[in-house]
């Protein structure tokens, strides 16, 4: 074998353990940052600072009784969790990670990406209805409403930036923005896609589809063990995914002074990720229907205005 | 000897003249069904009336008169068939096998009145009065629940407390008291297909259609064991898509019989046990029962016990209502506040902890006065939990009251007027929400509490966010009157030198025989309180909370009813939530701020 071969197999694996292995990480990760803004320890019992505590919630995990109640549709419930997590790492083969690192260059990447993660929701939709269970049921119902909703917006706020860049490939985006980041002229691009980013991993304060206060744990109420652990680790993903892609997008990827290009990727997608906590800590939730209301009234037309006036900047400057 | 053992020392209260002028003018100017005064219950006007004029009499006072009772406080029942002190004479209370209790309450007359009805063994009926006051619905089946007296006409007369096919009536005298009184239980299968089947929701029961002409319901079984529901508490909704249509709370699942429980421990013994009635509220549940007692018993509490008590009182109201404010934050989705909230009872429990050894339940006040003095060192923990707390108020403020989403979750949610609250019997900071300030350490002072200096806060939205708001204001003024206590704290002695203070004091027991005397059946089989009845209500954490107490001149309760506030505030969850989402039915019943061990008891 040739030596591009190596190096293409090295990426696809490099790319696919880095990820799910900070997913894992992040499950501990989230616990330590959230305890530190609450004022109390988190997880510091296992290893240093708790650091091994991700092998023992996965140990747990396995030996977890995988339970599978006799009424649900039992392939759907069980194919469910695989979606999310699936899509999720396949989404990763399009980011660009640094010059060299990265799984493929598709020309469409973009929409690709988007693609993937409106087929994550499936997961959600799914598992909720093969579980059988009324909670289940209200949390995916929830789910398929709020993916139709914002995913309208979140392909709309892109647009922008593709319209700035010429192209759906996101190595050629990240390159556009070697004289300046996106998030300058895009502002509110950005923003709309960070709101719609929240919403698609169904994070807090968009986290409605399983709402523990309302809906017991929602759309994964009967799962438990392995396939629980997989919606867990799904979630993850769907945060480093889309921290990934507002640092690919907006925050001009891995372009920055002194550091080399993969230390300036990670470390703008680290601080996302924690933005994504800190909202978590600090955000009440809101409504359904109040959640519904803010992406059609609010959300939907300042993306429209938002190409609106990009399109019209362009085309005046041209 | 005569001082061994006490008498009734009827003291003073200062409400029995307004009694007795509303019982002249119920005399003279109202001609009314013939009625019975017994007279010797101080606390409230009691009468007692034919079970036909019942009804009557109790929408003459509630519409016809002016400045009506406005709210059914309580209603409860005694069974008297083993019952020995009834009164002599002319103070005989008319024969009766069991009573029903009604009691009522008049804000504008600031009065409470007892209604009681005779009721015979072999005619154990009562005119239902659930179309006077709404609230009288769950009470009437609580009755019926605990002691079999059937209410004709009553909406849905199913048990309440106990299980559907639990066989007997609890509060009956005949019915044991201790699991070890039957015979040893078992589960065959049969029961327990049955007791499943008992649990079953049937909607039809309940009035409710399966589906209406554009779709079919969803019957949601949210708890007994849902993270929301503050405990073991179920609520059956009916539900269109996310809207709730209809929904009917179920109680009972936390009841452990602490009114049975009463009537066989000793008068001391019982203390711990109210502890964990609120278990929120700590030694505040301490208060109306040995307040109770100390009006039977005719003991006068030192000024330093007294103080010491408001002090104590206030400390848990905090920390009730940071665990409201904490959860509350929580139940719309805030994850944070509960846990800064919890640091800060945490403090607040080391000072507990300082002064009375326990945290949650410290079982510490006693027949007469608290079980020790301060410690030393006391005022410096207090002063400096006094100077931390109003920084983390601030902070709270910001983050939870001016928080823009949490408004929009709870504004204008789970509305009701007070007029509403009268009907359903809501006390404490849910009626202080909907604009009346009514607050019963104001308007009826116990424990010395006209000698300090608060507000009573009060917002007129009546939604879940002005609930909320009174109890955060509410934690402002009760560090104000924390620190008049820490200033003004009296020298004295911390427990009465009456002889039924339980414990006794020991210092003179060596020295004269009769003290020695008291201290030793105190201690062993515990104190012998006057026969009588008596009622302190207090505001509690929660509302009014009240200790109904009739001793029969013995060492235990002959028969004791608690009346807690959070039991009538669940039974309105269906008037607060219909035509909400489910979304809103957690705030409200976050908002509501119970604890189950308060409803069922």
């Amino acid at each position: 074998m040739s030596a591009s071969v190596w190096i293409i197999l090295l990426n696809v694996f490099g790319v696919l353990i880095v990820t799910v292995v900070l997913a894992a990480i992040l499950t501990w990760g989230e616990r330590r940052l959230l305890g530190f803004w609450q004022d109390r320890p988190g997880p510091n019992r296992v290893g240093k600072f708790g650091t091994l505590q991700v092998f023992a919630d996965m140990i747990k995990l396995f030996f977890k009784e995988d339970f599978t109640p006799k009424f649900a549709d039992i392939p759907v419930f069980i194919l469910a969790p695989t979606v999310v997590m699936a899509t999720m790492l396949i989404a990763f083969a399009v980011v660009p990670i640094s010059p060299n690192i990265g799984v493929t260059d598709l020309n469409i990447g973009l929409l690709f990406v988007l693609a993937m993660s409106s087929i994550a929701v499936y997961s959600v939709i799914l598992g909720g209805y093969a579980s059988n269970n009324k909670y289940a049921l209200l949390g995916s119902l929830r789910a398929a409403a709020q993916t139709v909703s914002y995913e309208v917006f979140m392909g709309l706020s892109l647009m922008g930036v593709v319209m700035l860049s010429g192209s759906f490939n996101l190595r050629e985006i990240v390159n556009a923005q070697a004289e300046g980041w996106f998030i300058v002229p895009q502002f509110l691009g950005f923003f709309i896609f960070f709101i719609a980013g929240i919403a698609e991993s169904r994070r807090t304060p968009f986290d409605l589809p399983e709402a523990e206060h309302e809906l017991t744990a929602g759309f994964h109420t009967e799962y438990s063990g392995m396939k629980f652990g997989m919606f867990f680790v799904g979630e993850y993903l769907a945060v480093i995914l889309i921290s990934a892609l507002i640092t690919t997008l907006f925050l001009g990827g891995w372009h920055g002074p002194i550091l080399p290009p993969f230390i300036w990727f990670c470390l703008k997608t680290a601080l996302l990720i924690c933005l994504f906590i800190l909202l978590r800590a600090a955000i009440p939730r809101p409504r359904y229907d109040q959640l519904m209301k803010f992406g059609w009234k609010v959300m939907l037309p300042l993306a429209l205005l938002n190409l609106l006036a990009t399109a019209g900047i362009l085309l005046w400057t041209a | 000897m005569s001082g061994v053992i006490a008498k009734t020392i009827h003291t003073e209260t200062p409400y029995r003249k307004s009694a007795e002028s509303f019982i002249q003018e119920l005399n003279t100017e109202y001609k009314l069904h013939s009625f019975w005064w017994q007279s010797h219950c101080d606390d409230m006007p009691t009468l007692w009336i034919e079970k036909h004029a019942l009804i009557p009499l109790l929408l003459f006072l509630k519409r016809d008169i002016p400045q009506p009772f406005e709210m059914l406080y309580d209603l409860s029942a005694i069974d008297e068939r083993l019952r020995v002190n009834r009164g002599d004479g002319t103070e005989k209370q008319p024969s009766s096998d069991f009573t029903l209790v009604y009691q009522l309450l008049s804000f504008t007359r600031n009065l409470f009145i007892r209604i009681k009805v005779a009721l015979a063994e072999n005619d154990l009926s009562a005119p239902t009065i659930t179309k006077v006051w709404e609230n009288a619905n769950w009470y009437e089946r609580e009755v019926w629940d605990l002691f079999g007296i059937d209410f004709p006409g009553h909406p849905h007369l199913q048990r309440i407390m106990m299980p559907l096919t639990w066989k007997g009536h609890p509060l009956r005298k005949d019915h044991h008291a201790r699991a070890t009184e039957v015979d040893p239980f078992s589960l065959s299968e049969e029961k327990e297909r049955k007791e499943q089947e008992a649990l079953l929701f049937r909607p039809e029961d309940w009035g409710m259609a399966r589906a209406n002409k554009d779709s079919e319901f969803m019957f949601l079984n949210l708890g007994p064991n849902h993270p929301s529901v503050h405990g073991v508490f179920r609520v059956a909704l009916q539900l269109d898509g996310e809207q709730v249509v209809d929904a009917v709370p179920d109680i009972g699942y936390h009841h452990r019989g602490a009114e049975k429980m009463a009537e066989r421990q000793a008068w001391h013994t019982y203390v711990p046990y109210t502890d964990r009635i609120d278990y929120l509220g700590g030694v505040m549940n301490n208060l109306p029962y040995v307040m109770a007692l100390e009006q039977l018993a005719g003991i006068k509490v030192p000024e330093r016990a007294q103080m010491i008590r408001v002090m104590m009182c206030e400390f848990f109201r905090i920390s009730s209502h940071l665990v409201f404010f904490g959860t509350f934050a929580q139940d719309v989705g805030q994850m944070s506040p509960v846990f800064y909230m919890f640091i800060d009872r945490e403090k607040l429990f080391g000072i507990v902890e300082a002064i009375t050894g326990g945290r949650m339940h410290p079982a510490w006040f006693r027949i007469g006065g608290v079980a020790q003095d301060l410690p030393q060192g006391w005022d410096k923990m207090v002063r400096e939990f006094l100077d931390y707390m109003p920084a983390r108020l601030a902070d709270y403020d910001g983050m939870v009251i001016k928080n823009k989403l949490l408004q929009r979750r709870t504004r204008g949610i789970g509305v009701y007027d007070t007029a509403e609250a009268f009907e359903w019997g809501v006390t404490g900071p849910g009626l202080r929400a909907t604009g009346l300030d009514w607050d019963l350490r104001k308007k009826r002072p116990y424990c010395g509490y006209d000698q300090f200096e608060f507000e009573i806060p009060s917002y007129d939205g009546g939604d879940c966010f002005d609930r909320c708001r009174v109890r955060v204001d509410e934690i402002w003024q009760s560090l104000r009157i924390i620190r008049q206590c820490l200033e003004n704290m009296p020298p004295g002695p911390y427990k009465s030198d009456h002889p039924l203070t339980t414990p006794p004091r020991k210092g003179r027991t060596m020295e004269d025989i009769e003290t020695l005397i008291q201290h030793f059946v105190n201690n062993s089989w515990g104190p012998v309180i006057p026969a009588g009845e008596v009622c302190y209500p207090i505001e509690a954490t929660k509302g009014l909370n009240s200790y109904q107490i009739i001793s029969d001149g013995g060492t235990s309760s002959y028969r004791t009813r608690i009346r807690t506030p959070s039991f009538p505030h669940l039974q309105m969850i269906p008037l607060m939530t219909n035509g909400l989402l489910i979304a809103d039915l957690i705030a409200i019943i976050a908002s509501i701020d119970f604890v189950m061990a308060d409803v069922d008891r």
